[in-house]
């Protein structure tokens, strides 16, 4: 397969008042051509630094990529000049965020804003902007695109919005999407819509989607492959099918068991993982999940497990792989919603 | 949209006759009359006078003679020159005040707009801290401080401009100046604040997140959604740059509404105080009504009567 993107130890720190965050600390994945790769964890566990950071769009005083590649296309977006990178947003990367409700411009027709970054890339005039941008709200599924062009965001509902954000990310055909919770301030039923259309446009299109969630059902639907991240950390990395039944890392046992199943009844509490994230201020030399890890030994308060290669694809960051270890067994039960 | 502006006319109407009773309730009850300050007159040229006034009627009848007059547009004569009309001294005064207040609010809005702006994109840099130490100073110093100062170094020492008086544009520049200050400062602190905020919302990251540049981020996404609370403080801006032309005309000898209007104050001319003072509630009430149209025109998300009337 293609290799699209390659994140090579990325690290990414904030400067606030209160210290040094460091959010990102040497996350490295690829992505390719066509497929999906879910980044799932917990929120603060730094999935949306690690999206800007391929956007250069961190918030710069006060974040920093300190160190680290992205390559993309042959170039190193960390190196890459301001221009260049005006040039790669929204035509060669597209991204669509959270919160649909507050992500598009309350004062400029949907119309323009899906025309703007048309006109601005392509530099194509404003009929054939025009004729592209009710193209896509067709096929985003938006009934009656001819009159919602010329409407105001407050005119639609969260569910459209978040297609109106599908077709403006996707209008310039970009070769990576970049789907940051896309799905999470949405209704259940709107969410399975949204999953549903952007698996249905990326089958027409081949364009990659590196989409982020801390919903592992959301994974199960659409990713092929899927990155676990814990304190700014990815612990396990690895095909779908061996992070879901084969997974090797107690964080994703946990994740797994915090996931509602079809076998349990609505009104039964969760078994959400006892404890918090590390403090990112000053985060533990050792495995960052080690204070609220069932099996943690002596060693993984002390030092960094290194990344062990279950299988060509399947990737896991934890001292239980260590021949000296302490074998243990823990069946996780996985039901798909 | 018919019946909001109907209703809307109405509750216009509703507050001047408010404003015009209150008015005359309180000239009433204020001791004296416009001819205590005169030398003794003979008593039969006092009752003529006063007859003249219909101030010798009992009250009532002096205020439905007052509301009948003020429906028929007629703010009635001065007292101090009985051979002018209220209404011909608004017509005098008014383009006077009203040229000043117009180029002192275009002052405080593309400066204030320009200055805010910039000090929110140089956000805790060197332009941002020059341009907050000017709002605070533009806030603290009161214009009849500032406008002798004006009169004093540009008009004076350096002889740039007219000290005073009402000539040509020359003479306009220093009281527009002085008149805008205030404004200025608040527009300016108010365009930063909300600068700032719009800033960080999600939709000005999607914009870049399109590749835009910068400069197209700002000018497309950023500088209309910013400039709302600008316009809802229009009104108010309106109000105090109306009170600050009363100082100012003053100070500068212009011979303008807001100067007139001191004076007749002082002299106790009674209609002319009223008239005035009704004109001046009409305008402000009238541009109330206007910035709200424009806040809906420029606003999709507001609908006509929707936003209710306050
Ligand atoms: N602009 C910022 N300033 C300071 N800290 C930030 C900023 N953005 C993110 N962080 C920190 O980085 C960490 C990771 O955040 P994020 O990537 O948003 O997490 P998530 O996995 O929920 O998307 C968090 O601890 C957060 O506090
Ligand atoms: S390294 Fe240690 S603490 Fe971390 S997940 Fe593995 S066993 Fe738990
Ligand atoms: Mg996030």
């Amino acid at each position: 397969m293609a290799r699209l993107l390659e994140v090579d130890n990325l690290h990414v720190t904030f400067e606030t008042y209160a210290g040094k965050v460091h959010a990102v600390r040497g996350v490295s994945f690829t992505l390719n051509k066509g497929e999906t790769l879910a980044i799932v964890g917990e929120s603060g566990s730094g999935k949306s630094v690690t999206a800007q950071s391929i956007m250069r769009l961190i918030p710069s005083p006060p974040g920093k990529i300190t160190e680290g590649r992205i390559l993309f296309e042959g170039d190193d977006l960390v190196q890459a000049s301001k221009k260049k990178m005006l040039r790669i947003r929204g035509s060669k990367i597209g991204v669509i965020f959270q919160d649909p409700m507050t992500s598009l411009n309350p004062t400029m027709t949907v119309g323009k804003q899906i025309m703007e970054g048309l006109i601005w890339h392509q530099k194509i005039n404003r009929h054939e902007a025009q004729k592209r941008a009710l193209e896509m709200l067709r096929l985003v599924g938006i009934p009656n695109p001819e009159q919602r062009f010329h409407q105001y965001p407050h005119e639609f509902s969260g569910g459209m919005r978040q297609r109106v954000m599908i077709a403006m990310a996707l209008a310039s055909d970009p070769k990576i999407l970049i789907a940051d919770e896309p799905t999470t301030a949405l209704d259940v039923t709107i969410q399975a819509q949204i999953l549903e259309l952007m698996q249905e446009i990326q089958k027409e299109t081949e364009t990659a989607i590196i989409l982020i969630t801390h919903d592992l059902g959301v994974v199960a639907e659409v990713a092929q492959r899927v990155a676990v991240m814990y304190g700014g950390k990815i612990v396990e990395t690895g095909e779908v099918e061996e992070v879901f039944y084969r997974s090797r890392h107690p964080y994703t046992w946990g994740l797994m068991a915090s996931m509602p199943r079809l076998d349990q009844r609505r009104d039964q509490e969760l078994e959400p993982i006892p404890g918090t994230p590390p403090d990112l201020y000053d985060p533990p030399p050792g495995c960052p999940f080690a204070d609220r890890c069932p099996y943690a030994m002596f060693i993984c308060h002390e030092q960094m497990p290194e990344t062990t290669q279950v299988s060509p694809t399947h990737q896991v960051a934890c001292w239980l792989e260590d021949p000296r270890a302490t074998p243990v067994n823990k069946e996780v039960k996985v039901n798909i919603r | 949209m018919l019946r909001y502006v109907v209703k809307r006319i109405l509750l216009m109407l509703l507050s001047l006759w408010v404003i015009a009773t209150l008015t005359f309730v309180l000239m009433k009850s204020i001791p004296g009359d416009p001819f205590t300050s005169e030398k003794k007159l003979p008593e039969q040229t006092l009752k003529n006078l006063m007859a003249h006034y219909h101030l010798d009627k009992p009250l009532p009848t002096q205020y439905l003679i007052y509301m009948k007059n003020l429906a028929n547009f007629d703010l009635g004569f001065s007292i101090k020159s009985s051979t002018r009309s209220v209404n011909e001294i608004i017509a005098d005064g008014f383009p006077v005040s009203a040229q000043l207040g117009i180029q002192a609010i275009l002052i405080a809005l593309i400066l204030g707009i320009i200055m805010g702006s910039t000090a929110a994109l140089r956000h805790n840099r060197l332009p941002d801290y020059a341009i907050m130490v000017l709002a605070v100073i533009g806030i603290s110093i009161p214009s009849f401080v500032l406008a002798p100062f004006l009169q004093k170094y540009i008009g004076w020492q350096w002889d740039l401009l007219p000290i005073a008086g009402w000539g040509d544009f020359t003479h306009t520049i220093l009281p527009s100046i002085a008149l805008a200050f205030l404004p200025l400062a608040l527009v300016t602190r108010l365009m930063r604040s909300s600068v700032l905020d719009v800033q960080g919302q999600d939709y000005i990251r999607t914009a870049q997140a399109k590749g835009l540049p910068p400069v197209r981020v700002f000018t497309h996404h950023i500088l209309r959604n910013a400039i709302f609370p600008i316009i809802t403080i229009m009104g108010p801006l309106v109000a105090g740059i109306l009170t600050g032309s009363f100082v100012i005309e003053k100070i500068f000898s212009i011979p303008g509404l807001g100067k007139r209007f001191v004076e007749d104050i002082f002299n106790r001319d009674y209609p002319v105080i009223m008239g005035v003072t009704i004109f001046y509630s009409a305008f402000l009430i009238l541009m109330n009504f206007i910035v709200d149209l424009v806040y809906t025109w420029v606003d999709p998300r507001v609908k006509l009567g929707e936003r209710e009337v306050e």
